[in-house]
């Protein structure tokens, strides 16, 4: 280690990665993530305090079946919105192995044309776990992203099937990628993420049948009833992932999204809806942890034993449990 | 809830032959072993290695390299991690390195220098018995500024 000068170097504490990250930071930004994807102590406060740096940033999740093109389209339109002077941050997000716990990460494969631009920060995320189509640390990863200024946060889920639908919770435009050829596949998918499309992209539009599903999306939207109240009509856009055909209209989409959102006022009522969704979860992993924190691991296996040979149930246990934590279902107890 | 720390390595493959299929057993065999795998495809640069490197945070970068421009790269790619205050992780490469250049590779930095033959066990055995272990802990070790001088007597806890 040499002990050049260095003026670049933040004048902030060392120890401060907030600090560091809100001042452009990317290690510290880069440190931060694995924190929250070790669910370390500290991060948690790191997140509450990044909390009030955030809620600039666009965040879109882009979803689709395996091989559709995903990563390639993330990219294409990430390189649209850097000729719009964005800042992007990306995560990409692939599936652990269940058995092993490992995971290949193969996004940034795809996305190597962004390599080497300071105002893109790619992270790659394995599921760890989760089912869904995000790892549970991506929407705090994106509350890192949005902290440090990106103005737009793509996240791009797992592959996914019909039910990979968390991602509405993280996201406030979701983009659903299809492909020509999927023929039934379409009618399958229907009940599942179809639903979740604020914007349609058929990809791979340059191979035949590509006209044929857009066609068959612009039917499928038209039966849905719900979606007759909203102001937003959802658009189905025709990209080429290869050659960046259609990222520009893409692009023009999203902004139009957002605007209309913010409009209508569905913005607030969507950010409404995470901030519910992820205060419940919190409510629920803190009494999770209570109850470990009270009874060990040995009467825990005792409960469920007891559970399964029918000399208590479910419920009663869980009740139980719930007093001796200090909730008390007849609140008739002196708290404590 | 402290189970979940897991190792993280770069597999990259810089320089220009496009052979990547060590690079692909690789990896798959370091996934089977329970890491996470950022892999990047080929003809990877120095600045492109480091820099995922960085957004990835990876404990571990394996290198595999083919070409016999190893002398050129490894050199490159530890001078932008010194650059960038990179210094808590394992650099390893794999491939053909001839017997002659590896003292000059192993004096550099570059560990494991795994040729053609070597099992894939004692692969994720090295990358597991050399990871940085306070990385490792829950807690990861503090975090150095950018750029070599901000990170001398500095090393209080985060």
């Amino acid at each position: 280690m040499t002990t050049r000068p260095d003026p670049a170097a933040p004048a902030t504490p060392q120890s401060d990665l907030v600090e560091r990250l809100l001042a452009g930071d990317r290690r510290a930004l880069a440190r931060i993530v694995t924190l929250i994807e070790n669910r370390a102590p500290e991060a948690r406060q790191m997140l509450a305090r990044l909390h009030a740096h955030g809620g600039n940033a666009h965040i879109v999740g882009f979803t689709g079946s395996p091989g559709a093109g995903k990563s390639t389209l993330v990219t294409q339109l990430a390189r649209e919105l850097r000729r719009r002077d964005q800042r992007v941050g990306v995560i990409a997000v692939d599936p652990s192995s269940p058995f092993t716990g490992g995971a290949i990460l193969g996004d940034r494969i795809r996305m190597q044309e962004l390599a080497g631009d300071p105002k893109v920060f790619i992270r790659s995320m394995a599921s760890r776990g989760s089912v869904g189509g995000l790892a549970a640390a991506t929407r705090d990863a994106t509350r890192a992203l949005d902290a440090a200024g990106f103005d737009t946060i793509i996240i791009e889920t797992v592959g996914a099937g019909q039910a990979e639908v968390e991602i509405v919770r993280a996201a406030q435009t979701v983009v659903v990628v299809v492909v020509p050829g999927m023929g039934d596949d379409i009618q399958a998918i229907k009940a599942g993420i179809l639903e979740i499309a604020d914007i349609f992209v058929v990809n791979k539009a340059d191979r035949p049948g590509a006209d044929q599903a857009a066609a068959e999306l612009r039917m499928l939207l038209s039966l849905d009833e719900h979606r007759k109240e909203h102001a937003w009509k959802t658009p189905i856009i025709k990209t080429v992932g290869m050659t960046g055909e259609g990222a520009s209209e893409l692009a023009d989409k999203l902004a139009a999204h957002l605007a209309s959102l913010k409009k209508t006022g569905q913005l607030a009522a969507r950010d409404g809806r995470q901030a519910q969704s992820e205060m419940v979860a919190l409510l629920h992993q803190a009494l999770i942890e209570r109850i470990s924190a009270t009874i060990g691991t040995e009467e825990w296996r005792r409960l469920v034993a007891q559970v399964v040979e029918r000399e208590s149930d479910p419920y009663t246990t869980a009740d139980e449990l719930a007093r001796r934590i200090g909730l008390a279902p007849e609140a008739n107890h002196p708290a404590r | 809830m402290a189970d979940e720390r897991r190792i993280r390595v770069l597999v990259a493959k810089p320089g220009l032959d496009g052979h990547d299929r060590g690079a692909k057993v690789i990896a798959r065999a370091l996934r089977d072993g329970g890491m996470e795998v950022i892999y990047t495809g080929i003809r990877q640069t120095p600045q492109m290695i480091v820099e995922a490197a960085i957004q990835e945070d990876v404990d571990a970068i394996l290198m595999s390299i083919l070409s016999g421009a190893h002398m050129a790269i490894f050199p490159k790619v530890m001078e932008l991690l010194r650059e960038n205050g990179v210094d808590d992780v394992l650099v390893m490469a794999g491939g053909i390195l001839p017997d002659e250049d590896i003292p000059a590779i192993e004096a550099m930095g570059v560990k494991g220098n795994f040729g053609p033959g070597t099992p894939l066990s004692a692969i994720i055995e090295y990358v597991k018995a050399h990871v940085d272990p306070q990385r490792m802990s829950q807690a990861l070790p503090p975090l150095r500024a950018d750029g070599p001088s901000a990170a001398e007597g500095s090393d209080q806890p985060a």
